[in-house]
């Protein structure tokens, strides 16, 4: 465990986004300015690239080293690729491929759409349409898990191959469609990654991000309610708020905890367990939780002058994103029952 | 930014995972039950498995050799809590003293009563109530009216207390009592009493039936009956303080998510049979709270093992626990076409029965799913 370098990366991540990830920036992000200032501090500070060695540039940690930086990414709302960058740039040195600077990204997110990746010439070529590509319009670079030589292969693209067709999520961060026609790859080697890696290490980083979001959705609840006056008194004085706000609480910590759990998992072997349980334990969170945190702030809440929709309308998107949590709960499902009845808590307990 | 919970990952060492393979090997030779039974799980009391449990060194693990206890590990204690819980092993008979009973004596006792108490307890062979609860004072625990009244040598005890679990079939009850009426004041005055309940003349005790028609509630009556001085724990005045320490041992253990856990055995059977999307999906969800439950409950075992308080975070296991074990019946009435039984029809049917009309009280006991939101929110700094 390298809980030195957690609390470094904790520290580094905090003090960064409360300086940088203002109100100003993430609403001058959602009218399509890429905040460059921020990236660049991210990059600076070490945050990118956790998983990838000191050598290659990285920070050298772990998994759960890795889930401080995407759990605050969460939490304070970041308008940035760090999770698809973390991940990314985690799947390039599992291959040996060298992590280029800048944003990257991930693709293709849904788990029914396949790129292909060809041999040509002396390199590989790459070909297939896919859509909700995270911040593809800013990222630099774009790594692809596919099948080559019938292994799991990694891919690094530079998106200036791509065609790229321009959409954004509820929280209008970016969720683009890229098409490769046949188009060069920068690097592409063989991986012992599973052929699902974007899928399920995005659904796991998304459960980690809606956690941080909840904590958000949590503490400016609590700052509301005791700040907010009437019948003359604080409404968090009134029992119905603090029961919601209790039910609230519980949530944050089931969605956190479910989230840590899986990235501590991907430290180990195979989180493909734990990543459908936050993932399915984290959404669920996320529809309640939001919708606690708007019931207490009232109409205010649901301006855009204030600053929870940050928090809510992203939690709506993510939790579709990387896989619903039906999806995910149909997968979870099928393979508990799959075991039987009498294995489910010896498997629990095993884990 | 103030985190408002620490639920801080724990990994359970591997000579609690080794005591696991034990466990489950005791469970298997010594506890073979229909699922129905099993469903039962900490409301069955049977002193015969509780003496053969004492035998393997499975109570009061965590307490000094001196007492007759084992000196081992929170962690352990814990595997052993949740084995015999994701059993259905019936526990009554020595958990309670287990739980919070013995400890409380070992904090606040004195060294005759634990001398006196803590090795039977550890043989499985005594067997705790708790004398909390009255007629007037549920949740509002610090209203209790029963007297303990000063007199030669000991005290004189007039009241009622109620919702005495097994009182009838127990040997103690650590008891609260008033002992001073401190005007405006009903946080003070009050004190613990270990009652002796099979000796103390003076004790009714007259079985409440349970909506399913049931007898394990109590209805203790005590008119004039003697506490002699030795019975008492702790100073007088003391007990309030003594009686939330104890509430806090109640609420910080495994068995707060697992009350339905035969039901949900039972469901994943169904669904295993003919599984489609909507079985899945269904016990994808449930699964999801269950391994998240276990993670924040074995958390909390971890944060006491480290000597930490855990009262916010133990609350917070027990309300959303309480909430998921009592959703198990409403998945089954959403997924499948059965209808809940007694003593007829397939496994799946009466451990719906059964779990059904025990459900309401998961909320209820050890702290209502109110006063537990009650905690989280002063946690959470709003009162």
């Amino acid at each position: 465990m390298s809980t030195d370098l957690r609390g470094l990366l904790s520290d580094t991540v905090t003090r960064l986004f409360t300086d940088l990830a203002t109100k100003e920036l993430i609403e001058a992000a959602e009218k399509g300015t890429w905040p460059d200032k921020l990236w660049r501090a991210l990059e600076e500070g070490g945050l990118t690239l956790p998983l990838v060695s000191d050598a290659a540039g990285g920070a050298g940690g772990t998994w759960l080293d890795a889930h401080v930086v995407v759990r605050a990414s969460g939490r304070y709302t970041a308008p940035v690729p760090l999770a698809e960058t973390i991940i990314a740039g985690w799947l390039l040195s599992r291959a040996g491929l060298e992590v280029p600077f800048g944003p990257l990204t991930l693709a293709p997110v849904h788990r029914d759409e396949r790129l292909t990746l060809t041999r040509s010439g002396g390199g590989v070529t790459v070909s297939g349409r896919a859509t909700r590509v995270p911040w593809a319009r800013d990222a630099g670079h774009i790594v692809t898990v596919a099948e080559l030589d019938g292994r799991p292969t990694i891919a690094l693209i530079a998106r200036g191959v791509a065609t790229v067709e321009e959409d954004r999520n509820l929280a209008l961060e970016p969720r683009d469609t890229l098409e490769f026609r046949a188009a060069p790859t920068v690097a592409a080697a063989p991986a012992d990654v599973p052929s699902d890696a974007i899928y399920l290490y995005g659904a796991m980083a998304r459960a980690a991000q809606m956690a941080g979001a909840l904590e958000a959705c949590l503490v400016q609840s609590v700052r509301y309610a005791t700040e907010r006056k009437q019948f003359g008194r604080p409404i968090g004085s009134f029992q119905a708020i603090q029961q919601n706000l209790a039910v609230l609480a519980g949530h944050v910590a089931a969605a956190g905890m479910a989230a840590e759990c899986a990235f501590r998992a991907a430290d180990a072997d195979d989180p493909r367990f734990e990543v459908a349980v936050a993932k399915v334990r984290a959404g669920e969170a996320a529809g309640i939780g939001a919708g606690i945190a708007h019931q207490t702030h009232g109409a205010i809440g649901f301006t855009y002058e204030h600053s929870l929709h940050f928090a809510t309308r992203r939690l709506w998107s993510w939790r579709a994103e990387f896989g619903s949590e039906s999806a995910w709960a149909r997968e979870l499902g099928r393979s508990v029952a799959a075991r039987g009845a009498d294995a489910l808590w010896s498997d629990l307990t095993a884990r | 930014m103030p985190a408002v919970f620490r639920f801080a990952l724990n990994d359970l060492p591997p000579e609690a995972e080794s005591l696991r393979a034990e466990v489950r090997e005791f469970l298997q030779k010594e506890f073979s039950a229909a699922p129905a039974r099993r469903a039962r799980s900490w409301g069955g009391f049977d002193r015969e498995f509780s003496r053969r449990v004492g035998a393997r060194g499975w109570i009061g693990m965590t307490w000094p050799k001196k007492y007759g206890g084992h000196e081992r590990s929170f962690l352990e204690r814990y595997v052993v809590m949740e084995e015999m819980l994701a059993a259905g092993a019936p526990v009554s008979a020595h958990w309670v003293a287990d739980r919070q009973s013995g400890p409380l004596l070992l904090r606040f006792g004195t060294e005759a009563q634990r001398q006196r108490i803590l090795p039977g307890v550890v043989r499985g062979e005594l067997a705790f109530a708790i004398g909390m609860s009255e007629p007037d004072s549920g949740s509002d625990l610090a209203s209790i009216r029963t007297r303990a009244t000063r007199t030669d040598g000991g005290y004189l005890v007039n009241g009622t207390k109620v919702w005495t679990s097994n009182a009838h079939l127990s040997d103690y009850a650590i008891s609260l009592f008033r002992t001073e009426v401190v005007p405006d004041k009903k946080h003070e005055g009050l004190t613990q009493f270990l009652v002796d309940l099979r000796n103390t003349k003076g004790i009714a005790i007259r079985p409440i039936i349970d909506l399913a028609g049931k007898h394990h509630f109590n209805e203790v009556n005590f008119t004039d009956a003697f506490v002699p001085d030795d019975a008492r724990v702790g100073n007088e005045g003391d007990g309030w303080k003594q009686v939330t320490t104890e509430l806090g041992f109640e609420r910080s253990g495994p068995e707060r998510y697992l009350s339905s856990i035969s039901l949900i055995r039972e469901l994943v059977r169904e669904v295993s049979a003919h599984p489609d999307d909507r079985g899945a999906e269904a016990i994808g969800r449930m699964v999801a709270s269950l391994a998240t439950l276990r993670q924040m409950s074995t958390s909390v075992a971890g944060m006491l093992q480290a000597g930490e308080t855990v009262n916010l975070e133990a609350a917070a296991v027990k309300d959303v626990g309480t909430t998921f074990e009592q959703s198990i019946p409403e998945l089954a009435h959403a997924l499948l076409d059965i209808e809940p039984t007694l003593n007829s029809g397939s496994d799946l049917q009466q451990v719906l029965g059964y779990i059904t009309q025990t459900a309401p009280s998961f909320s209820l006991r050890g702290g209502t799913r109110e006063i537990l939101r009650g905690i989280i929110a002063r946690g959470l700094g709003l009162r």
